[in-house]
């Protein structure tokens, strides 16, 4: 950018003093590629950012604002925008009305008869320029901090937590203190009646696998109905077994001594 | 056990602690290590021999919003940084911006933020900055329209090693700033 060829700016009136220094030509800095325009205009965060560069760039004093100066300057960068038709954010016009406003009570007379309270009709833009300009200087600030993950990493120690919860664990004792349990309960309950049932180990299987369709688990002990008797218990039993090796519900025990749970495996 | 080997002892169970710790792990947590009813500041003496210790090393002991966590020394992350060929990502200078005032004014208001930055702030830059962990809504302002606030959290402070807010870089003043002779040349391409 720091080859100019061509100003856009057609305006030639005498320059005013900055700082004061009197400038002879108007910067050239406002030549811009077209191509690289967009890039450059993508930089500003908006309408504030861009009056800091200006102001920045001309060395300008924030306190005391050349308002002419920067209007222009800034309106020459609006009209750059609008020239190359890239669409404008609205925020870019507000601050051009803000900014003539401004320039424009500026040309008012001061009114002497108002009593000390007449306001510089810059101060808001003032204020909101230094506000904004801290806001940013801070956000380079907080980038420079070290951040986890992009300067610096925690230390992980593999600990075993760290796995997958382990399976509860089931034996065969336990199976058959729950089947003895059973037992124990039916002999109880035993009623006598001489009939002959036709028990099918894989009726009781769809029975079992119903009873879990409703519930994902279900008690060892409430698969089985006591009342029924020691035959139809044993084909409950083996049915669960069954079940069981064609990996179709699973039983689990979290401790000895503790309930067994029959759960449903995958989707039925 | 004398003194001395309890000491030693004890600095050894915190190390272990520290470092497999997921999280950063405070005093009162540390305490919780023993069965022996040991004072905050014992432990926080144990500590400070401890992060001595490491001083050499490449991982460091620190303490952070929410305790205390081994880190890697920032000087290694290059070497680090070559085991994963993802780059970290950067922020844009619209979320830097918006976390910088979100950290210096909180709690403020989507609107405060726009208009300290005299742009329309996105829906997007609020999410990554809700998703980074590092601010979130904490109540509504009673006026009309009951904006959300956002403040920062402990995650942020943690994640930039900072112990409290206190710690951010102070502000710069305007008239330091601003007075200066030579132009800002931030927008120099």
């Amino acid at each position: 950018m720091n080859e100019p060829v061509v100003s856009i700016t057609p305006d030639v009136e005498p320059l005013a003093r900055v700082m004061g220094e009197t400038l002879k030509e108007l910067p050239q800095d406002l030549y811009i590629p077209p191509e690289a325009l967009q890039i450059f205009l993508e930089t500003f965060e908006g309408p504030l950012d861009l009056l800091l560069y200006l102001i920045r760039k001309h060395s300008l004093d924030v306190l005391d604002i050349p308002m002419a100066k920067l209007t222009r300057q800034y309106m020459d960068y609006v009209e750059v925008m609008r020239k190359t038709q890239l669409e404008l954010a609205a925020e870019y016009l507000v601050m051009a009305a803000v900014l003539i406003e401004i320039k424009s009570r500026m040309l008012l007379p001061v009114q002497i008869a108002t009593k000390g309270d007449d306001v510089d009709p810059r101060a808001e833009l003032v204020r909101r320029l230094i506000e904004y300009e801290q806001m940013k200087k801070a956000a380079e600030a907080i980038n420079i901090l070290p951040q986890l993950g992009r300067d610096f990493s925690v230390v992980e120690v593999w600990i075993e937590h760290a796995l997958v919860q382990r399976i509860p664990y089931i034996n065969g004792d336990d199976l058959r203190n729950a089947w003895l349990g059973l037992l124990t309960r039916a002999r109880l309950q035993r009623h006598h009646k001489v009939k002959r049932d036709v028990l099918s180990v894989r009726e009781h299987m769809t029975r079992i696998l119903r009873r879990l369709a409703q519930r994902t688990y279900v008690e060892f002990t409430e698969l089985f109905n006591p009342l029924a008797g020691v035959p139809e218990l044993v084909v409950s039993f083996l049915a669960i077994l069954e079940l069981g090796k064609e990996n179709l519900v699973m039983i689990t025990q979290s401790e000895p001594y503790a309930p067994i749970y029959v759960k449903r495996v995958g989707l039925i | 056990m004398n003194a001395l080997n309890e000491n030693s002892a004890m600095k050894l169970v915190l190390e272990t602690a520290l470092l497999t710790a997921q999280e950063p792990l405070t005093v009162a947590d540390l305490k919780k290590l023993f069965d022996e009813d040991i004072t905050h500041d014992s432990i926080r003496s144990v500590l400070d021999e401890l992060k001595a210790d490491w001083q050499n090393r490449g991982v460091e002991l620190v303490q952070v919003a929410s305790g205390w966590r081994f880190q890697a020394r920032p000087e290694y992350q290059k070497y680090l940084d070559r085991l994963s060929p993802e780059k970290p990502p950067r922020y844009s200078r619209a979320v830097l911006e918006t976390l910088a005032i979100i950290a210096y004014k909180q709690p403020v208001t989507r609107g405060d933020i726009e208009e300290i930055r005299g742009v329309n702030v996105s829906s997007q830059i609020l999410k990554t900055l809700e998703a980074r962990g590092w601010i979130d809504v904490i109540g509504q302002k009673e006026v009309p329209g009951r904006p959300a606030l956002y403040a920062t959290t402990g995650n942020f402070l943690d994640d930039l090693n900072l112990r409290s807010l206190d710690e951010l870089p102070p502000l710069e003043d305007f008239q330091n700033s601003l007075a200066l002779e030579s132009p800002a040349l931030a927008h120099e391409a």
